[in-house]
C-alpha cells in the first residue's frame, strides 16, 4: 500500500481523506480532528477579516499551517461564476500564489446543489488564469467528463447534499463517472458516517472530501479517526476486489471428513 | 476622505495607503488579501497604493470551511 498514492495536479499524497475546517467548536478541536484524520489536504473558506472582533482568536492558518498541510481554499457561498473567480483570486493572493482551489458555485440555498452552468463558466476562466481547479459537481457523468476535458485537475461529484449526511445516494452514477475518468474522482459532500466513506472508496473513488460528518459527530476527533480507517479499509477492499455475490449459500467448511 | 472597508464606511486621511490601514488595524504581517474596487492589491503594492474617495476595500482571510 506504500506505493498506492493519490496524485492531484502532479503532487503525491498518502492520505485519501480530505477534510474541511468548518463547524468545529474551537481551534483546538479543529486541529485535533484534522490531526486524527491523517488528512494532508485541508479546505478553508475566504471571508472578511473580523475588524475589531475577537482579536485574541487565533488565525486558522496559524493552527493549520500551510507548511504542514496543502491548503485548499473553497468558493463556498458563491452563487455566481464572478463571485467564485473573485474568491479564488483573493485566495491565491492570500496564500502567496498557491493556485490549487476547490471550485463550487451553488444554485439554491435549500439544497446547496451546484449550479453547473456557472461552475463551467468559472472553471473556464480559472483554468485560463492558471488555477488548478478541483471542481464540485452534480453526479451527472456527462458534465463530469466535460469538466475533465476542460482541464479540471480533479472532479468531485456530490454523494448527497452538503452537510446532509445522507450517504452515497446514487452509487451507480458515481461508478459511471469513475469508469470513464482520467483525473481523480473524489466524493465531495453527503458522507454521514464511516461506512459511507468506505462505500465511496469501494466503488473506486480516488478520495473523499468531508467536513460535517466529522465536525457534526458527537465526538469529532474519534470520528476523524474512524473516517481515516474507513477510507483505508475501503481502498484496500477496492484493490483486493470483492467476491461475487451469489443467490445461495456456499459452505465455508469442507464436506469431506465429516464424522456424523 | 471616506472609503468603504469590508462594507462599512470609514474615514481615512487623504494620503492613506493600504499599509497605513493595515497598521491602524494592527494586522500587518497576517495572512490576508486586499482588494480595492474588485481588483487585487498585491502584497508588494501595499506600501505604495493610496486610496481614493469612495474606494471599496475588502480585506479577507482564511476561516474554517468545508
Amino acid at each position: 500500500m506504500q506505493d498506492d498514492k493519490l496524485i492531484i495536479a502532479g503532487k503525491e499524497y498518502n492520505s485519501r481523506l480530505l477534510v474541511g475546517t468548518g463547524k468545529y467548536k474551537d481551534m483546538d478541536e479543529t486541529r485535533d480532528a484534522i490531526e486524527a484524520s491523517g488528512a494532508e489536504i485541508v479546505t478553508v473558506a475566504i471571508r472578511r477579516t473580523n475588524i475589531g472582533q475577537n482579536p485574541d482568536e487565533p488565525n486558522l492558518l496559524d493552527v493549520i499551517s500551510p507548511d504542514k498541510y496543502t491548503i485548499l481554499p473553497n468558493t463556498a457561498g458563491c452563487y455566481t461564476a464572478k463571485d467564485a473567480v473573485r474568491t479564488c483570486q483573493l485566495a491565491r493572493e492570500l496564500l502567496d500564489g498557491h493556485d490549487l482551489v476547490k471550485l463550487e458555485v451553488l444554485g439554491d440555498q435549500k439544497t446547496l446543489y451546484p449550479n453547473m452552468v456557472d461552475t463551467i463558466e468559472a472553471a473556464e476562466i480559472l483554468i485560463k488564469d492558471g488555477f488548478k481547479v478541483m471542481v464540485y459537481t452534480s453526479d451527472d457523468p456527462i458534465i463530469a467528463k466535460r469538466l475533465e476535458e476542460m482541464g479540471c485537475v480533479a472532479v468531485m461529484p456530490l454523494a448527497g447534499l452538503i452537510g446532509s449526511g445522507l450517504g452515497i445516494c446514487n452509487p451507480h452514477n458515481i461508478r459511471l463517472i469513475k469508469e470513464s475518468a482520467n483525473v481523480p474522482i473524489l466524493v465531495d459532500a453527503g458522507v454521514g458516517t464511516a461506512s459511507d466513506a468506505a462505500i465511496a472508496m469501494e466503488i473506486g473513488c480516488d478520495a473523499v472530501l468531508m467536513n460535517t460528518a466529522i465536525a457534526g459527530a458527537k465526538k469529532p476527533v474519534l470520528m476523524a479517526s474512524a473516517m481515516k480507517k474507513a477510507i483505508e479499509a475501503g481502498r484496500e477492499s477496492f484493490l483486493a476486489g470483492r467476491m461475487p455475490k451469489k443467490a445461495y449459500a456456499s459452505a465455508s467448511s469442507p464436506i469431506d471428513g465429516t464424522f456424523f | 476622505m471616506n472609503i468603504f472597508l469590508n462594507g462599512d464606511p470609514k474615514e481615512v486621511v487623504d494620503t492613506c495607503t493600504v499599509m497605513d490601514l493595515l497598521t491602524e488595524m494592527d494586522i500587518v504581517g497576517q495572512r490576508l488579501a486586499v482588494e480595492v474596487n474588485e481588483e487585487i492589491v498585491s502584497k508588494s503594492q501595499h506600501t505604495d497604493y493610496s486610496f481614493s474617495e469612495g474606494d471599496k476595500v475588502e480585506i479577507v482571510h482564511a476561516i474554517g470551511g468545508g
